[in-house]
């Protein structure tokens, strides 16, 4: 009998060279892709598995791609959505570095705040800024204009 | 130590409020000084205000220092596009202090980071006006003597108002006994200013339920033009009427307050009452707006 952690494995196969973004909370991987900018026409080889059983979080989402890195910006956004991910950077069919991300305290320029009255959204010099008030759940509040915002809110910015 | 910018009620310590108190009452009366001769006061009212920009204009010129700015955006540089951000850059080199009103939440804290001299809000958006809320608590101190152990209810639109925001929040440097905030289900306290106070908060919807506890009546007017949709605004526009018969259940000796104006939450009836007190609240606001000036730009031994 095939373990469940071995059928999953089989589903896709390694990658050479890239990313592996593994435990994301289930159904959140397309919004990971939209946080990194893939459609699907930018010619990369990409690899979804949606709803995968996970000793970690129970049920997860894990992304391949090959021949790309992520950079900070989209790691501190991956983090907004999927706080338990982990980002596996690939070099010839090993895993070379093993990044465990953290939300970070305070969040500059990433997410717009969704109060329209927020200075933030009516001066051309002024840049979003949040704090994190908690990770679980997600809570941000914008330094200006105070607002709290949730995980749902940061999705509905991304999606 | 010298204040520096007044964006938020939080920014001044109680024993701020207190000199600013002590200051006030030395200020209440005199015709004219010169501690700040030879300093500008450069008054950037983004919006419209009347009492508010009046207020700071004559507390800055009875203490001898001139003034400059403008009353609304209509009549500078931002009706032609210039952002806020190069409005404060400029003021900033004609003037040592900027008293600041504007109609976007936050202004006040960005505007902070960018100027050279002090900032003080008078006014942002729904977010702050800690300058009212000083005037609201010297009311107190000035008919009661202290502001710990009172009771305090306030009533109105506590979500949209600025001037209860500041007050919740200069309440947490005093010692409220409780306070209750009675507002309809859609106007209530905002999460985010709830979270920061350390004293006994009551939420409810009735002002019958307890009125005879109170000490203090803050009352707030519902404000059209804060709300986005004018069906919600026409559901609670007249939810609360301060009338005689409310007023005659308060204690003989509590007191109501309201940061002016007002429309029709408070009727032209209870004016007569002893209670009432908004006109001489009104009336302490140069004092302190004196007193703060004094404590941002008076010389000072350590300067």
């Amino acid at each position: 009998m095939i373990s469940s952690s071995k059928r999953d494995e089989l589903i896709v196969s390694k990658i050479r060279n890239g990313t592996v973004i593994d435990h994301i909370p289930a159904g959140r991987a397309l919004a990971v892709l939209r946080i990194l900018g893939i459609r699907g026409s930018e010619g990369y080889r990409v690899a979804l598995v949606m709803n995968v059983e996970s000793k970690k979080i129970g049920r997860k989402d894990i992304v391949k791609i090959e021949d790309r890195v992520i950079d900070e910006k989209e790691a501190s956004l991956i983090t907004l959505i999927a706080p338990s991910a982990t980002i596996n950077i690939i070099r010839d069919y090993v895993v070379t570095e093993k990044r465990h991300l953290e939300v970070p305290k305070q969040i500059r320029g990433l997410i717009k705040c969704p109060n329209p009255q927020c200075i933030t959204n009516n001066d051309v010099e002024a840049e979003s800024r949040f704090t994190t008030i908690s990770i679980k759940p997600l809570k941000l509040k914008c330094e200006y204009c105070e607002i709290y915002i949730t995980e749902d809110d940061v999705i509905r910015q991304i999606l | 130590m010298r204040l520096r910018h007044v964006v938020s009620s939080l920014d001044l310590t109680r024993d701020d409020y207190f000199r600013i108190f002590e200051l006030a009452d030395k200020f209440s009366n005199v015709k004219k000084l010169n501690y700040l001769s030879g300093k500008v006061v450069s008054l950037a009212f983004f919006e419209p205000s009347t009492r508010t920009a009046q207020s700071f204009h004559t507390a800055a010129i009875k203490l001898g220092a001139d003034v400059i700015g403008f009353a609304s955006e209509e009549s500078i540089s931002i009706a032609k596009g210039e952002n806020l951000a190069d409005t404060i850059r400029m003021l900033s080199n004609y003037s040592n202090c900027i008293v600041m009103r504007h109609k976007f939440d936050g202004a006040a804290l960005f505007a902070s980071e960018i100027s050279d001299i002090p900032i003080i809000n008078a006014g942002d958006g729904k977010h702050e006006h800690p300058t009212q809320a000083l005037i609201d608590l010297y009311t107190i101190y000035k008919v009661f003597g202290e502001i710990d152990g009172r009771t305090f209810g306030l009533l109105g639109d506590l979500k949209y108002a600025r001037t209860v925001n500041s007050l919740l929040r200069a309440l947490t440097r005093f010692k409220p006994k409780k306070v209750f905030l009675i507002s309809p289900s859609q106007l209530k306290v905002r999460r985010e200013i709830l979270d920061g106070l350390n004293y006994p908060v009551i939420e409810t919807e009735n002002p019958y339920d307890m009125i005879q506890d109170i000490d203090v009546l803050y009352v707030t007017r519902i404000q059209k033009e804060r709300f986005v949709d004018e069906v919600e605004y026409e559901k609670v526009k007249e939810s609360y009427v301060v009338d005689l018969k409310l007023v005659n259940m308060m204690k003989k000796d509590g007191i109501i307050l309201h940061p002016l104006p007002r429309v029709t939450e408070i009727d032209r009836k209870v004016d007569k009452t002893t209670n009432a007190k908004y006109f001489y609240q009104a009336s302490l606001a140069v004092p302190v707006r004196m007193a703060l000036f004094y404590e941002v730009l008076g010389e000072r031994k350590d300067d």
